[in-house]
């Protein structure tokens, strides 16, 4: 009936597409990383595994980023430090799940004892609780985006002032995370995890467990999307894009549907952090410097903003070129980075997937 | 040599003592005789003398001592002896011939303490104004009533206005433990006008207790003390006031260069540069080139270079910024996000190309002689010059800019598409060309702000990553479009963030003057000052 | 006197449009229009109301009351305070002084858009503004009068009473064929079509409509004159419109007319009485 670009892209064969990466992702990689023995042409090693598992949660990120820019249109230069404060939540219990195994046999993180801390500040209380930790994961980055959100929103800050508000922000916490006195360990942050949940963290089948997990998140993040961009609210959402004042006028109060797509997006954000720093073993507030935040924007733009999928296609797209570029050609890399942004913004707008879209519909007018 | 200064000070306060005050003839040959012949005790007793007598025509005999070129000639004669020839100290002649049995003069720690503070109690009648300067200041930090002779006799002669000041600073500090009670009152009255924080220091020790008693049994000396110490405590606020205004003054003064390009690149035409920063690197590299170019070629223009760097850095950013319009953001006008990804995207580029040119370590950037140092208006107030030059540039800057606005062709035209692009066409304003050179224009303005942050911080490839959202904030606090509200925002936030880091530390007050202008938005939307009416929105 | 207060004494609960997390944001307060008090017979009164931008006074001191089921015509050369007129009434500019009711109990200046929108105003921009990615029918569907709060968005069906609902009004503003086509692919006088019926879905009680028939051809035009006067009475209707053949079209059946100038009424009364105002004569003709 409304056939839009969305539900066209989620048809019969987007299902099957979905079912076969869940099917890739869930059975055949672990299979063959774990099952097939090394040295077999079929093997995947531990390398691929925390590769594509770490390109997942950008994938994760760059959904999010899409539900507020692609389809509410605002874009924020604010999402890493989401994604940095999810991945320093999952960072705190795996800090405590050290033990007394560190360098110092302290009961306290090693970077405390370096500080000549005798006690843990506040904050840090519970997180030896798994659970707790991960409730601080959604709950501390959705409760700054609700509050940020809703005194920038109900103010009506759109466009470039919300962009730039969300830079300055960012930059504001990287600065505090930076300072020792914060309690996140300064410039080095989190490292030398040791275990998650009484698993050896390096063990290859912990590896193929988080793997799996992020990409059932993916999988499940990438529903949640479709079922909110089809449903009313959804074209609310567009409609907000559009034409916010005609919005108004119509009877909508656009705060509580920004807010609440905002919010969302924050913890789905949140989440792929928390997936992220036990597969690559590190944290430290250089995740959350400005210039993170933009390129994932350029992700969402480069795959297609408004389409969901495209964002995902573009997150693993640049990545995987970024993993290649700073081995093959590091110095380079900055270069290219530089000329995708510009070039994807004067001449593919709309992406890769929404070029093929409209590549597509051409097509069926003239059928 | 700091730990001999109070030995040493108390020596030459002895000497002062013993010394005749009215005296002002050649050395006494007997003095100069016990310098080159006499024992330890009295070559000390000597020193002293002639440094009381503070004549000028014994330094090159003191000056002997210490260098070694003084000699005993049997115990009977001083003799100067420079390896070549031979003077007798005493009557200035010159020896036939430099005699066989000349021997050196043996000095001890004492004597070599006794002939420094002889040296220094000279020095305040050399005729070099300098050498004055610096010897009153050394005696300034512990004077002792023992140097009043010697400070009565120069004050008598000194003409400098700077120095006389110092030498009744010094006079009245002397004075504090003088026999008559009017004396020290005074002395306490010229302390306490002083404002300098170590007269307050002397002035408290006055106020020093032992046992529960006060050292100092003069009621009235007391008062008059304290009263001293609250006006020097208020002169120290003051300076500390003005010192942070100063500050705060200095880094508006740096935000305010740093945001005005952008008040015209985003603020007049809409666009949203994230490249600005590093429009500021490259005129900070390009007085980097400069200067090297200056120092190997034409090393004589050194003190120079800056002045030839400035329209050098503000060519070379210029011309990027030309490029970046006509190449890429020429297409994007209207799309204000599209805008901001692309100009990142050359943001990069232009870090990676100094990074390539420049290597990706901080270069040196050196100030002139004239820039370095810095003028000492207070005790604790010190204004150096290149924050001075600074706040000079930025104004002379807003000045330009303002009069290339509002006086120029260029400047009706850039209003004018402004404020209706399509009107401006119609009456025949080249659209495109203007904005080209605005862009232009905004671009060598980062030019000029990054060849004047080369003169007080370093320059390397991120320099402009840690400006552009400081900018940013300055343009939307100040109002989009607003040419006075980025001047006022750009020193209030200077001034606030500098109060702030008095309590708060630097990290903190970043954090919480952010925390101020998301808060201020909330308020006015439109900044300081707002564009109101219809078009608002649109 | 206002709206929130009025609903307590009452005891009525509030509207559905309010929901869980609508509240914690703290800002809907729900008028309900049921109780739309037009007892006095006006619905809409303006009253000594000034708004000044910098100091230029675009309305000043304008008094205005609109009866119900009227249909209004309001005239006025550029810059006399229409638009802003518009503005104030359905909030998207605040008065610096004055007062502007709807019906006898609800304070419009106490109010924002959205609420002005949900009491029963809708508005018609002077430049057509859909939802140029959606189409045509979702553009419709989304200004149907319902619970407009983000949970019921979340998990809203279409009902087939609501379905019928849409086509009947795309069926009136003739855009049955373009349904599900982007609205960004309409004709100008299209999207003023569609707007007209956006509005419509709204079932508001009084439609503000600021120069509807521009861009519309001569036909168009014609149409929207007849369907403004089939909808006066059940609606009421304020129309600013430049087009004076229009005006004499939809002022036929004792419509009143008002001229506005430099913010302030100039004259008002039948569209002959208007145009042989002296000074309406005057402020159009040059002196």
């Amino acid at each position: 009936m409304n056939k839009t670009l969305t539900s066209r892209l989620f048809g019969p064969k987007a299902w099957i597409a979905l079912s076969a990466f869940a099917l890739l992702a869930l059975v055949i990689v672990p299979i063959l990383n774990l099952a097939v023995p090394e040295g077999n042409a079929l093997h995947i090693s531990t390398y691929w595994v925390t590769l594509i598992g770490k390109i997942m949660c950008y994938a994760i990120v760059a959904l999010a980023m899409d539900l507020v820019w692609g389809y509410t249109g605002i874009l924020s230069l604010g999402h890493s430090i989401f994604f940095a404060l999810g991945g320093y939540g999952m960072g705190m219990y795996l800090m405590r799940a050290i033990g007394r195994e560190g360098n110092y046999q302290s009961d306290l993180p090693d970077f405390m004892v370096f500080l000549n801390w005798k006690s843990l500040p506040w904050y840090w209380q519970g997180t030896e609780h798994f659970l707790y930790a991960m409730l601080l994961v959604v709950l501390v980055p959705g409760l700054l985006a609700f509050i940020f959100g809703y005194f920038a929103f109900r103010s009506r800050i759109k466009g470039v002032y919300f962009s730039i508000i969300t830079q300055a922000m960012t930059y504001a916490a990287m600065l505090l995370f930076f300072r020792n006195e914060t309690g996140f360990g300064g410039n080095n942050g989190f490292t030398d995890f040791k275990r998650i949940l009484g698993f050896p963290i390096t063990a290859p089948e912990t590896r193929i467990v988080l793997f799996s997990l992020t990409a059932a998140a993916l999988i499940g993040f990438l529903l949640l999307g479709r079922f909110i961009v089809t449903s009313k609210l959804g074209r609310v959402l567009a409609a907000i894009r559009d034409a916010e004042s005609r919005v108004m006028f119509s009877g909508y109060n656009p705060l509580p549907y920004k807010l609440f797509i905002w919010t969302l997006s924050a913890v789905i954000c949140a989440i792929a952090g928390a997936l992220y720093v036990p597969q690559v073993g590190i944290i430290n507030p250089g995740e959350m410097s400005p210039a993170n935040s933009i390129e994932i924007a350029i992700w969402t733009a480069v795959g297609g903003r408004g389409t969901l999928i495209g964002p995902l296609i573009g997150a693993g797209l640049i990545n995987g070129v970024k993993s290649w570029f700073t081995v093959a050609f590091p110095e380079y890399w900055l270069y290219f980075l530089g000329l995708i942004f510009i070039l994807v913004t004067l001449w593919l707008p709309r992406g890769v997937v929404g070029q093929i879209q409209s590549y597509f519909s051409k097509q069926e007018k003239r059928a | 040599m700091t730990f001999m200064r109070p030995a040493f000070l108390a020596l030459l306060a002895l000497a002062f003592c013993v010394s005749s005050p009215t005296s002002f003839a050649k050395p006494a040959p007997e003095l100069v005789l016990q310098l080159a012949t006499g024992d330890n005790d009295a070559k000390v007793a000597a020193l002293y003398a002639i440094a009381g007598s503070a004549d000028p025509e014994a330094l090159p005999i003191l000056e002997a001592l210490r260098d070694d070129t003084l000699k005993s000639l049997g115990g009977k004669q001083a003799i100067i002896y420079d390896g070549e020839t031979a003077i007798d100290a005493i009557t200035g002649a010159k020896l036939a011939k430099v005699p066989d049995e000349l021997e050196d003069v043996i000095s001890n720690n004492r004597v070599t303490l006794a002939l420094e503070g002889a040296l220094a109690a000279l020095d305040l009648i050399s005729p070099d104004k300098a050498t004055r300067l610096a010897a009153v200041k050394r005696l300034q930090d512990s004077a002792n009533p023992a140097i009043l002779p010697l400070l009565d006799k120069a004050l008598s002669v000194e003409t400098d206005a700077q120095i006389i000041k110092l030498l009744r600073l010094t006079q009245a500090a002397a004075q504090l433990q003088h026999a008559d009670k009017t004396v020290r009152l005074a002395a306490i009255a010229t302390l306490g006008a002083s404002g300098e924080p170590n007269a307050k220091q002397l002035l408290a020790a006055l106020l020093d207790k032992e046992d529960g008693k006060f050292k100092e049994t003069d009621e009235s000396i007391r008062v008059a003390a304290q009263h001293g110490i609250n006006a020097i405590n208020s002169h120290l606020k003051l300076g500390e006031a003005l010192g942070g205004l100063f500050t705060g003054i200095s880094l508006g003064s740096i935000l305010l260069l740093a945001a005005l390009g952008l008040a015209i690149t985003y603020g007049l035409m809409g666009v949203i540069n994230m490249a600005h920063g590093e429009l500021i690197m490259v005129g900070a590299y390009a007085t980097f080139a400069v200067q090297n170019l200056i120092h190997t070629h034409a090393p004589g223009l050194f003190e120079f270079y800056p002045l030839i760097a400035i329209p050098v850095a503000f060519c070379a950013s210029a011309l990027i910024g030309v490029l970046m319009e006509r190449l890429v953001i020429r297409f994007l006008y209207g799309r204000p996000l599209e805008t901001l990804l692309a100009t990142w995207g050359i943001s990069l580029i232009l870090i990676q190309l100094v990074r390539t040119l420049f290597g990706a370590q901080n270069v040196m950037v050196e100030n002139p002689a004239w820039l370095s140092g810095g003028i000492q208006v207070m005790g604790n107030l010190i204004l150096p010059y290149n924050r001075l030059a600074i706040i000079a540039f930025a104004v002379m800057v807003v000045a330009g800019m303002g009069l290339i606005l509002t006086r120029t062709r260029l400047g009706l035209f850039v209003r004018a598409v402004t404020q209706n692009r399509q009107m401006a066409s119609c009456v025949g304003v080249a659209t495109p060309r203007v904005d080209t050179i605005a862009f232009g224009l905004g671009s060598g303005i980062a030019g000029l702000a990054g060849c004047a942050l080369s003169q007080i911080g370093n320059v390397g490839p991120e320099l402009g990553q840690s400006y552009i959202i400081d900018s940013f904030m300055v343009v939307v606090l100040g109002g989009v479009g607003q040419l006075a509200g980025t001047v006022y925002a750009a020193l209030g936030l200077g001034i606030l963030n500098k109060l702030l880091e008095g309590f708060a530390g630097a990290v903190l007050a970043k954090i919480a003057v952010l925390v101020f202008i998301i808060v201020f938005i909330q308020k006015r939307p439109q900044g300081l000052f707002a564009m109101k009416g219809r078009f608002v929105d649109n | 006197m206002n709206a929130a207060v009025t609903d307590k004494k009452a005891g009525l609960p509030i509207s559905g449009a309010e929901s869980a997390f609508d509240r914690a944001v703290g800002l809907e307060r729900p008028v309900d229009i049921t109780r739309l008090d037009t007892s006095h017979k006006v619905i809409l009164y303006l009253e000594a109301i000034t708004v000044s931008f910098d100091g230029f006074k675009a309305i000043n001191n304008l008094n205005l009351t609109i009866d119900r089921g009227e249909l209004r015509s309001i005239i006025g050369p550029n810059g006399a305070g229409k638009t802003t007129m518009m503005d104030v009434i359905t909030g998207k500019t605040r008065p610096s002084a004055g007062t502007a009711f709807f019906g006898q109990t609800i304070d419009l200046t106490k109010l924002n858009e959205a609420q002005i929108a949900h009491a029963g105003i809708g508005r018609k921009f002077q430049k057509p503004t859909v939802f140029e990615e959606l189409t045509v029918f979702e553009n419709l569907e989304l200004a149907m009068k319902t619970d407009k709060g983000i949970w019921s968005s979340l998990f809203f069906k279409l009902s087939d009473e609501a379905r019928s609902k849409i086509e009947q009004k795309l069926e009136l503003i003739r855009l049955k064929e373009q349904a599900h086509r982007p609205a960004g692919l309409l004709s100008h006088g299209q999207k003023q079509w569609l707007e007209i019926g956006m509005l419509l879905m709204q079932e508001p009680l009084l439609l503000l409509l600021d120069e509807p028939a521009a861009g519309m051809t001569d036909e168009e035009t014609e149409r929207s004159g007849e369907l403004f006067l089939e909808l006066a009475g059940d609606y009421t209707l304020v129309v600013v419109e430049h087009d004076m053949d229009f005006i004499k079209q939809i002022s036929a059946r004792n419509g009143r007319v008002t001229c506005l100038h430099e913010g302030s009424v100039l004259a008002e009364g039948s569209l002959e009485q208007v145009q042989n105002d002296e000074r309406v004569i005057e402020v159009y003709l040059g002196r």
